[in-house]
């Protein structure tokens, strides 16, 4: 959680403290109503931008609401000394990335030559995906392959994307191997 | 770099504004272009050419920095009798076999000092081929022996300095211009600039992205820029290296901690059938005794202590049998070819979305539509998972809805403000995400899902033989909220590594071979020294040095320059005040500077390895290099690449000129997929030009991440191609109307942006146009903004070494107006393949 830091660089005490002289001949009583949407932040959690590999700072504001907490807005972090408080048009658009309106919340579900999709509870739909899996490898074991030990099922196979953390990539690469599942591919190589 | 790793590209702006010299080597005009000080237009494919002219030009006046190239580089060492350049053969390395297209690389080895390789270990090169080997070379080198015949003079014909010379000799300026396309007196710039800036006192960096690795000869790309940098003494030096900028947030910890094939975490590779019969057979195979991949028993001994905990012991090799066995290439495309011939039945897609991201797109959906299961976890609806309602292939009629078999479950995934975990950037820098809050509704993480799902799996396994790696797997990581969400900070110290006391380790020189240690990944080790979460700590630019040692935590060791140790001379002093980073200070004995000293820090640089001397030890005070076997940096490389010791030009697998070098006209060895779902293009009139795909700003890869959000799809929303007045003119094409593109794989449609950033080059006497496409747009996804796939255009052609497809270089066809529609696509498609 956030340190002592955070409150120094909350925008609306740093406006108080009067940084920027040029502020005040800004004022208009129009701007002196306008209130930033990070004032109201609850927490601020340091994080990293989700797109390229340059990996600037982000700093995540929370606020409590009614509807329960949602992301207020998302900026640079002024201490990371890769991005020094800068973010690009994709790193600023983030807050977008986490609260538009097409992200998916529901796990859902397409059978077999089906012609839409229907609803799952996520429970039901984890246990269903143990059975495939435990039920394709178990069909497709290959015990030895030209006379060779292999021990390995070549009937299941994943492909992940770069925006998975370290500790994800691990589980990953632990569970297939020790499933004998080999063809697990990344974006890293295409 | 400015269009998309902007936020670094302020680093550049602060050197140019101190004076340094900023060229841009790209086929289009970008916003680095505009920012650098000169840019020069590149035909795809043909970079080689210019970086083999540069080392001509820097061997021909002789203009290295000799004294690092002794020290630190093979330079010196003699090579076999038996070798034979392409410069001999016409295009082809000795040790060529045309049967099964493959080189056996015994020829290329060191003049021998009386030790032979085996049969066995010589087949290693054509069992790198056979499945990426190349790859788990990534953080050093493979086996050699660590101290040859050399010749310090390097006049012998046959040492490295002189073999490399000879073999670039025919790289000119005038090849440059001729298939390069660059002027002389461009590359006369440029050559001066980065041989002016390269020395005692000063350094040059290469910065690259996939424009240099999506090719069919892609590793020799770097592979020649690593040549150039050592000749120059620019590796390991602040200001200098081979710069990859990776486009994933944590494409570099996906490779680190692979979700790849063909290693395990920290580039050890998987083990393979027929090859490794057990743990000291594989090691004893993989070599490298000396340098630090001698401690590889200790770094996968402490791997499957990690994995499989009490069962591993001594007496069953540590459970070495448990990992599944390769039997050759089990890659994306491979794997692609295996869902389409059915022999692939459930597939994991997650984060992804190949049916827009991966090239042959349609090759992609077809394998897609005939799983019998497909798990797709993302955080919209992406293609890949609503191809069976809404895929190109519907529209044609090659597929219907009520045809396709696949049971498809879409599983939404939390963002990265909604879990913590750490990201892996370009640096190798690991830095730490707080969670900010909860994900959504039916939203978890990968962590949540792969920890649950294995679970679910362990209920399920019996006590049958084949179980056992997964009942004795160990899977217990604590868990906590609401949704039981497992611990990262739990996952993160397992990969750092514990010591036999239980505590967190710090360093891999304290892993042991003999089942005392765990560590989930080698190179990892230390991320989570004195129980702290080094990843984690963020003290402020503003109260550290530059190099900033408190924020985050880099691999190996949180040193952030590589191979530091060659910044200092041979004898541990800087090479100049303005370049000092690390050196040994004599009093203290012991290496010190501003970095973490990428070495042994007690080892004096007077140290000279006794006879027999085993991993480290035998390196000597003066090797920087010291995941190498002799600890130098390789000018050539006498095995670990399948397709030659030395980088050649060879043309892309789809080019519109012939290759002027050699009668080999692309790379012998590239790999191939002649399949009816994604043909080659025939190298005749009917694709007359060359296509390049490439990102833009505001759009992020296959555009799941991108084309849902307002602020990017209004910034760029269409797709478009870029073309030059010329070409325009020749085709009849109008700004902002329509265009088609063609190749044997598919037909798409975009916008036509006619653009002078666009330059038609000269290229052996004819005009080259070259045609650009971003390749961010979809069929749906979520999107605000859709469009044709790109990557539906792209051939699978892949480098040999490491898999990755020619995405760069191509050849197509460009006709005015929207394409056809429905079954006039594949009629139109049918009459550019058969002609
Ligand atoms: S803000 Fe831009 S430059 Fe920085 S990490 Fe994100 S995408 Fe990359």
């Amino acid at each position: 959680m956030p340190g002592r830091g955070w409150l120094a660089r909350w925008p609306v005490i740093r406006q108080l403290t009067g940084e920027d002289g040029r502020s005040d001949a800004a004022r208009s009583s129009r701007t002196d109503a306008l209130r930033p949407r990070t004032e109201d932040a609850g927490t601020v959690a340091r994080s990293i931008c989700p797109y390229c590999a340059v990996g600037c700072g982000q700093l995540v504001y929370v606020e409590d609401g009614p509807d329960g907490r949602k992301v207020t807005q998302i900026e640079g972090d002024p201490d990371s000394p890769i991005s020094r408080g800068r973010l690009c048009p994709k790193g600023s658009a983030s807050k977008q990335l986490v609260t538009h309106p097409g992200r998916q919340t529901q796990v859902l579900y397409r059978r077999p030559y089906g012609t839409a999709w229907e609803r799952l509870d996520l429970d039901t739909a984890m246990e269903m995906i143990a059975d495939r899996v435990a039920r394709t490898r178990r069909e497709t074991w290959e015990e030895t392959h030209e006379g060779n030990v292999v021990r390995r099922t070549l009937g299941i196979a994943s492909l992940g994307g770069a925006t998975l953390d370290d500790e994800e990539n691990y589980l990953m690469k632990k569970l297939y191997t020790a499933l004998g599942a080999i063809q697990v591919e990344n974006q890293a190589r295409i | 770099m400015a269009e998309c790793h902007p936020v670094g590209f302020q680093w550049v702006m602060e050197a140019k504004a101190r004076g340094a010299r900023v060229y841009h080597v790209d086929p289009r005009f970008t916003r680095t272009s505009a920012l650098a000080d000169r840019h020069l237009p590149i035909r795809a494919g043909s970079d080689i050419v210019l970086l083999g002219a540069l080392i001509n030009h820097v061997l021909e006046n002789e203009l290295d920095f000799r004294e690092y190239v002794l020290a630190y580089t093979n330079a010196a060492t003699i090579v076999s009798e038996d070798f034979r350049d392409t410069e001999d053969l016409d295009g082809l390395f000795s040790g060529w076999d045309a049967e099964t297209a493959t080189y056996d690389p015994r020829s290329w080895a060191y003049e021998s000092t009386g030790e032979q390789p085996s049969a066995e270990q010589a087949e290693g090169g054509r069992r790198d081929a056979d499945a990426a080997g190349s790859d788990t070379f990534g953080a050093g080198g493979p086996a050699a022996p660590p101290s040859p015949s050399t010749d310090p003079t390097l006049t012998h014909p046959r040492c490295v300095y002189q073999i490399v010379k000879r073999h670039f000799a025919r790289y000119t300026p005038e090849l440059v211009e001729r298939l390069c396309g660059i002027p002389r007196d461009g590359f006369a710039e440029l050559a001066e600039a980065v041989t002016a800036n390269s020395g005692r006192e000063r350094t040059t960096a290469w910065v690259y992205s996939v424009g240099w690795t999506q090719h069919t000869v892609g590793a020799q790309y770097i592979r020649t820029a690593s040549i150039l940098q050592l000749l120059l003494g620019n590796m390991g030096r602040p200001g200098g290296g081979i710069l990859a900028l990776r486009g994933h947030a944590s494409i570099q910890g996906s490779t680190d901690i692979p979700t790849l094939f063909n290693i395990l975490p920290g580039y050890l590779d998987m083990p393979h059938a027929g090859r490794h019969r057990g743990l000291d057979h594989y090691l004893e195979l993989e070599g490298g005794a000396t340098g630090f991949w001698g401690n590889r028993r200790s770094y996968l001994v402490s791997l499957l202590k990690a994995w499989w905990g009490e069962a591993a012991t001594e007496e069953n090799d540590f459970c070495f049998g448990h990992l599944p066995r390769m039997t050759g290439d089990h890659g994306h495309y491979t794997t692609v070819m295996g869902q389409i011939d059915g022999t692939v039945k459930g597939y994991f897609v997650v984060g992804e979305n190949p049916a827009v991201g991966s090239s042959g797109g349609r090759a992609q959906r077809l394998g897609l539509a005939n799983l019998d299961w497909l798990v797709v976890r993302d955080l919209a609806l992406v293609e890949t998972a609503t191809f069976w309602l809404d895929g190109p292939e519907l529209e044609t009629g090659e597929l219907r809805t009520e045809d396709i078999g696949t049971e498809v479950f879409f599983l939404p995934a939390a963002s990265h403000v909604e879990k913590e975990g750490t990201f892996t950037n370009t640096q190798r820098l690991l830095q730490w995400r707080e969670k900010a809050l909860d994900p959504p509704g039916d939203c978890r993480s990968e962590l949540w899902f792969y920890y649950h799902l294995g679970k679910l799996l362990r209920k399920r396994m019996t006590d049958d033989e084949i179980d056992r790696p997964v009942r004795e797997l160990t899977w217990d990581y604590p868990e906590h909220g609401v949704h039981r969400e497992p611990s990262a900070e739990a996952v993160l110290r397992e990969i750092g590594g514990v010591g036999p006391d239980g505590r967190a380790l710090s360093s891999s020189t304290q892993l042991r071979p003999d089942g005392s240690t765990t560590c989930g990944c080698w190179i990892y080790c230390g991320v989570y020294a004195d129980e702290v979460n080094q990843a984690a700590r963020r003290r402020p630019r503003g109260e550290q040095s530059a190099v900033a040692l408190e924020w985050g935590w880099a691999w190996p060791a949180n040193r952030r320059i590589l191979y530091n140790r060659a910044s200092a001379d041979p004898e541990g002093r800087p090479w100049s005040e303005r370049k000092a980073y690390v050196w040994w200070d004599a009093e203290r004995g012991e290496w010190t500077g501003d970095d973490v000293p990428d070495c042994e820090i007690g080892k004096p640089p007077g140290y000279v390895p006794p006879e027999g001397a085993h991993a480290q030890d035998a390196l000597a005070g003066t090797d920087p290099f010291i995941m190498q076997s002799d600890g130098k940096g390789w000018l050539y490389v006498p095995a670990g690449l399948v397709d030659g010791p030395l980088p050649a030009h060879y043309e892309p697998h789809e080019s519109p000129v012939a290759n002027p070098l050699y009668a080999q006209r692309a790379n012998p060895a590239r790999r191939t997929y002649h399949r009816p779902e994604s043909p080659y293009n025939a190298p005749d009139g009917r694709f007359p030009y060359v296509l390049t795909t490439y990102r833009l700003t505001e759009h992020h890869t296959a555009g799941a991440m991108s084309r849902p959000l307002a602020y990017l799809a209004e910034l760029q929303p269409e797709l478009f191609c870029e073309v030059s007045p010329q070409l325009a003119g020749e085709v009849g094409l109008d700004n902002g109307g329509w265009a088609t593109i063609v190749t044997s794989r598919a037909v798409v449609e975009a916008r036509v942006l006619v653009t002078g950033r666009m330059r038609p080059l000269r290229v052996g006497g004819e005009v080259v146009h070259q045609v650009g496409l971003p390749y961010h747009w979809g069929w749906g996804g979520g999107g605000l903004v859709t469009g044709d796939v790109a990557n539906d255009l792209t051939p699978l052609v892949l480098d040999p070494n490491v898999y990755i497809q020619e995405g760069k270089a191509m050849t197509c066809d460009v006709r005015p107006g929207r394409r056809p529609r429905g079954r006039a696509a594949l009629e139109l498609l049918e009459r550019y393949r058969h002609g």
